[in-house]
Formats: structure tokens, sequence, C-alpha cells
């Protein structure tokens, strides 16, 4: 049954309904009201869990670690700033392969200061050996948080998964949306089976340093466990579609891609603007098409270039800058090397940054730039204050 | 009562001859038992006994960063109330994890109360990576961050008073030890695993290399800190001061002749007024504490 929800509210729904038996996280805008209804839940004895308020995120995910190693199931959520604090943490719960699901209400990162959304917070951290998904609107990025606790704890992954959302554009927005039950979920998705667990009966030591001699196994390891949660995700979105009737199987979605000769790539909400943007277009003869990143990590490369295959100009649209770089964008690059070869040209434009507005006719604008062959660039800047 | 008999920190691990804290470990284990889950921060101890794949513990331990085992604790002392379970939760960690890095994560674990028992072995220096000074270094130690020179008689800093902070946090067992009297920390270590709420321990443990003694000195050193007054074994009970060892004291000259790191105080010639320093801190550590043996005890 559809219900109009906050995207935040859905969230901590979808939380609840995976059962975690701990809970710590630390507030930030804008993932705020996430935690906050999470700790009416345990209030209100909705949600059986310990829900640990900490002093900082790197707390929060410490605590995570901890209790994910003790073989709970845990959840933590946080955005920006708070990740930025996280870090040390986000690539030590990887390498110590817990399979902790944490939501990002994607978010600027200072300075300047600013609380609005783009996702520099998540992508800067690509390569921490989480799976990162990104949800386009408030019901995606609902079920992806039952999909991300089924893949990350299979036993031949045993990887941690981001959740990625736009902040405020949709942890703040009201949707309808479809809440599954609890019978329902506990269908989907069976209690945690740690591989391994900190346990008096069965002494095991984790987190021992390692030489010259194994660290780099240990890498290779964690690479083609990431690389194995591709397929997770898929095989649970598959059955998550089957049972909820709405599909995630595959990495991408492609909107209005045949005979497209111009072809967005984008990730999260901006993709709701960039479909209106392309049915306008296409009502002005302008084929225009969408491939929608749904998982960034594992980057799925042979998916995206078989849905760019025979697509000219590919622009990609870029709510972060890898500050620095030739292309601008983090992303850009990646799809540039999935289709290397093919002759498709590839250009990042960096647009919505700090929650600058990104309009249908930005959308359009891009459009013409890169059929022109100009792109690697900001796009909408304000000329008069540079 | 435990099994003192047990050895559950196993020989064969790579600390240097004569090592305050790995003589620690063992008796942090032989004073908790079986049923115990060790969090570890990085420095010394987790780098000497858990090169992979081998380990020296016989009981779950874990090991994430340098700055969060308190935390790390605290979530896995949360997965065992949650499940029922009945292990005790200790966290061994150097002075600077403690001291300096960790303070954040210390302080949110022991304001939330988790039944954790907080064990920092205070080798008063940064080891693992050469000796740099902490927190917890002594006034006028030289260390190769406050080394000695024409300008320095090295660390310009007296030695900060964690477990006052921690007690000043509601903790209902806050103590410190010394490996030189093995009976007592085991006590102590029984006492605060046993008593509900996050407590902590402090235990003095000499490092041979850092301090530079030979490593068959590391009782007899730790026993000249305490005989001194540079150290002192004590309890605090909710809040209390309930005891504190009793010394016949000496002066601090001899305890500071024997390690190299106050070497500068008297080579070329003593410094008298920095050793005066020194005895002043241990006068008021004896007032403070109360541990003078009066000539009518
Ligand atoms: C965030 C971070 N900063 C610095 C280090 C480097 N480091 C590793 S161990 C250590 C010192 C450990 O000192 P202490 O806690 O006193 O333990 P000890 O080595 O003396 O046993 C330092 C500085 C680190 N591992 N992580
Ligand atoms: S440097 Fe000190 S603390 Fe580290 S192993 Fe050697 S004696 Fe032990």
């Amino acid at each position: 049954m559809l219900q109009i929800m906050e995207g935040s509210h859905a969230v901590a729904e979808a939380a609840k309904l995976c059962r975690p038996e701990v809970v710590s996280a630390y507030p930030i805008t804008p993932q705020t009201h996430i935690v906050e209804r999470l700790a009416d839940f345990v209030a209100d004895g909705e949600l059986d869990a310990e829900y640990i308020c900490v002093e900082s995120e790197l707390s929060a995910l410490s605590v995570c670690l901890g209790s994910s190693a003790t073989g709970s199931r845990v959840y933590s959520a946080t955005s920006s700033q708070g990740l930025m604090l996280m870090a040390e943490v986000v690539f030590n719960v990887a390498g110590m392969r817990q399979p902790i699901v944490m939501s990002i209400a994607n978010r600027a990162l200072g300075a300047p200061l600013s609380i609005w959304n783009d996702q520099q917070d998540s992508i800067s951290l690509r390569d921490a050996g989480w799976f990162h998904l990104y949800g386009e609107d408030v019901q995606e990025m609902t079920d992806q948080h039952f999909i991300a606790y089924k893949a990350a704890e299979q036993h031949d992954v045993l990887l941690p998964g981001f959740v990625c959302f736009d902040g405020f554009i949709l942890s703040h927005t009201y949707e309808p949306v479809d809440i599954p039950t609890q019978e329902e979920i506990d269908a989907f998705l069976p209690p945690y089976v740690p591989y391994n667990k900190l346990d008096a009966k069965a002494p095991l030591s984790m987190g021992m340093y390692a030489t010259p001699d194994y660290y780099m196994e240990f890498r290779y390891e964690t690479d083609a466990a990431l690389q194995r949660a591709g397929d997770a995700i898929s095989a649970a979105g598959k059955e998550f579609g089957e049972m909820f009737g709405r599909d995630y199987s595959t990495h991408t979605e492609s909107y209005r891609m045949d005979d497209a000769d111009v072809a967005f790539v984008a990730l999260g909400s901006i993709c709701g603007t960039v479909k209106d943007a392309i049915d306008e277009m296409r009502a002005d003869g302008i084929k225009a098409g969408l491939v929608k990143i749904r998982t960034l990590r594992p980057f799925p490369a042979e998916e995206i270039a078989k849905a760019l295959a025979g697509v000219p100009t590919v622009a990609v649209l870029e709510k972060n800058i890898s500050l620095g770089s030739a292309m601008k964008g983090a992303v850009g690059p990646e799809v540039k090397d999935a289709v290397t070869g093919t002759g498709i040209d590839v250009y990042s434009y960096i647009v919505g940054l700090g929650g600058r507005d990104i309009r249908k006719k930005d959308i359009r604008g891009i459009a013409a730039l890169a059929e022109k062959g100009k792109g690697n660039m900001f796009y909408g800047l304000r000329t008069e204050v540079l | 009562m435990v099994d003192k008999s047990l050895e559950l920190f196993d020989c064969g691990h790579r600390a240097c001859g004569g090592c305050g804290p790995a003589l620690l470990a063992r008796l942090i284990l032989k004073g908790a038992g079986e049923d115990t889950i060790i969090v570890a921060s990085t420095g010394c101890m987790e780098v000497f006994s858990t090169p992979y794949p081998e380990t020296a513990w016989k009981v779950p331990w874990i090991h994430s960063l340098f700055e969060n085992a308190a935390a790390v604790a605290s979530g896995v002392e949360a997965s065992l109330k949650h499940n029922n379970r009945t292990e005790k939760v200790i966290c061994i960690c150097g002075d600077g994890a403690t001291f300096d890095i960790g303070m954040l994560c210390i302080s949110g674990a022991f304001e939330r109360g988790h039944d954790i028992t907080y064990i920092c072995y205070d080798n008063e220096a940064y080891m693992n990576t050469g000796i740099q000074r902490s927190g917890a270094t002594p006034y006028d130690a030289s260390t190769t961050t406050s080394p000695a020179g024409r300008l320095s008689m090295g660390n310009s800093r007296p030695k900060k008073d964690l477990p006052q902070i921690l007690n000043a946090h509601g903790a209902s067992y806050v103590a410190t030890a010394s490996v030189a009297y093995p009976m007592d920390v085991m006590k102590k270590v029984e006492k605060a695993v046993n008593t509900p709420g996050a407590c902590y321990l402090q235990v003095h443990a000499p490092c041979s290399t850092g301090w530079g003694f030979d490593g068959s000195k590391t009782i007899e050193i730790g026993k000249q800190a305490i005989e001194c007054g540079l150290w002192v074994n004590y309890e605090m009970e909710n809040g209390e001061l309930t005891k504190a060892k009793k010394v016949r004291r000496v002066p601090v000259e001899g305890y500071l002749k024997a390690q190299k790191r106050f070497r500068h105080l008297f080579k070329p010639q003593p410094v008298t007024e920095e050793i005066a320093k020194i005895q002043a801190i241990a006068d008021a550590n004896a007032v403070k504490y109360g541990i003078d043996i009066q000539l009518n005890e």
C-alpha cells in the first residue's frame, strides 16, 4: 500500500524492518530525521535494538564495527562532514569484512560550509571497499536498504555498503512509497548469520596487522569480494523484484536509449529531471537518452558499455568534483574507460554542487555543448561573481 | 574466582626482552579469565602479539584503529548485551591511544557507562613509532619528539591526570597498578571486570627500549617508581580514593639515574633545579594520596 512519507522516515522504516540489533549514529543535517525516527522506534518498543548515542561519527561507525564483529546486524547513517570524520573507520570496516549497511544522505563538503546536496561525500570514499548504491527516488532508496543487507551478508561477499540518496531533495521530500510489511521483509532477509565472530567459546583474532608478505593478498581478496558483491546485488535485486514487483536486477537503468544521439549518465535524484528534459528534447527532435547508474561500486563497466553502445556522445552529470583532475568529475573517467576503443566521446559536466538547482534547460544546454565537443567543465557558474 | 594458572597470552610473541606491557598482557588475562573479549589499539602490544597469521591471544581479540578501541568495545558490549552473552569486554591500549588520540571515544564510552574495563598499559610514550612523547610522558623525560638538548630538558609538561578525568566521568572503579606488583594487577583486573559499568585501570609498564634500561630490570624499575612516589598505586571507588599503597619514600634520583631517558639530568653534571622539580612532583603525589608511612606506623 502506498503511503505519503518523508524520505528520511521511509529510510528509517526500512532500517527498522531489517531488524538491526545495534544502531549507532550521530546527528548531521540532512541525515538527522532518520536517526531521530529510529530513536522513536526504540523508545516505543517498535524496534528491539541497542540504540547507542555516541559523541561523534568516529565512534558511531566504530561501535557498529564492534557490534558487527560480535555477530550483530547493525545500522548507521551519516552525511558529509560526518562521513569524513568516519573515514578511517570506513576503510577499516571493509578491510575487516564487516557487512555494515550505512545510509548516506548526500551533502557537500566544506569549506565553504554547505548543508546542501551534492555527492562529494560518498564519491570521495569510493575506493574504500564498500559497495555504493544510489537511489533516484524515495521508493528506490528505501528498497535499496533491503537489497544492501541481503547482498552484504552473503558469505562470499561480507562487505559493507552505502545506500546513498540526495540530501534534502530526497531525504526531506514527501513521496508516495510502498513500505513492505515485517513478514515480507523477514521472508526476504533472513537473520544475519556471521561467518565468524568474537566469541569466548571459539577465540580468534580479528584486525591483525599484515606484513608485505600478506597485505597485497588481503587487498586482492577484498576487491574480488567487491566484484562478487555486484552479482549479489543483482541477485538480491531480482529476488526483490519477484517478491515486490520492483526489479533491481541491473546496476543501471536505461531511459529512451534506443537510437539516442546523446546520452546522459547520472546518479540519484537528478535522473528525474533528466528524464523530463529528455522527453521535451525528444519532442523537439533531439534524440537524447539516459543511463542511470544505481551501483557505482563495483563499477558496472560492462553494463554501461552495453547501454552506451552506438551512441556517439555521452555527457556525464557529476555532483562531485575530483579537484585537479583532467575531466573534473570522478565518474566521467570510469565511463570513458568503460567505452574505450569504441570512439564514443565522453565528457563530464560539474553541476549542482552545494545544492545549486539543476533545471531542465541546464540539461538541454549540456546536451548542446556535448554535441559540439565541449565538456569537462563546470556548468551553470555565476560568472559575475568569479 | 578465575583460574589464575591459565596462560591465555601465549609465548612466542615479538616483544623486546623485559617488555613491561607483554608481562601485563599475561597478568590481565590471568585476572580476567577465559570468558573475555579483548579490544586493542594500534601500538606495540598489537604489533608484537598479532603479526598475521600468528597470534599470542587465546581469547577473542580485535584491533581496529589507534584511537577507537573504547568505541569498538562499546559496540562489542552492546552486541553481547543484546544477546544475553556473558563475556567481559576489556580494552588494552597504550598511553598514546588513551591519553591523546583516543580521548574522544573514551570519554563517550565512559559517559555512556558501557560495561567495559579499559586498561591503559602506560609505558609513558609512543613506543611503536619510535619513542615519541604522549600526554603520559613524565616531566623532563627525553623522547624523540621531546629530546633533551641545549635549550631543552626533555618533555616540558607533567603527566596528565587521566584517572581523575575518568573519575569525573562517574566511573565506579578507577585504579592504578604496576607490573612490578603482579598479584595486585590481577586482583584489580578481576575487580574491574566484575564491577558493572565502565572501569579504568592504568598500569605502569616499564619499557626497556623506550626508557633505556636493561631488560632484566623491568620489575626493579617499576618498584623504584613506586618507592620514590613518582608512581602511586591507588584505587578510587564511586569517586572516592579508597586505597593507596604506602611506602617509605626514597629520593627520586635513584629511579631517574637508572634510565637513559633521564640521563641528561645527570650528565655532564647533575641539573639540581630540574631534579628538585621532579622531587616536588613526587612530594605532591605523596601528599595527594597520603602514601608516606609515618614514623609511628
Ligand atoms: C590515526 C593514527 N595516527 C598515527 C598512527 C601511528 N601510530 C601507530 S601506533 C602509535 C603510537 C602508539 O603509542 P601508544 O598508544 O602509547 O602505544 P605503544 O606503542 O607505546 O605501546 C602511533 C603514533 C596511527 N596508527 N593512526
Ligand atoms: S618498545 Fe617497549 S613496549 Fe614496545 S615491545 Fe619493546 S619493551 Fe615492549
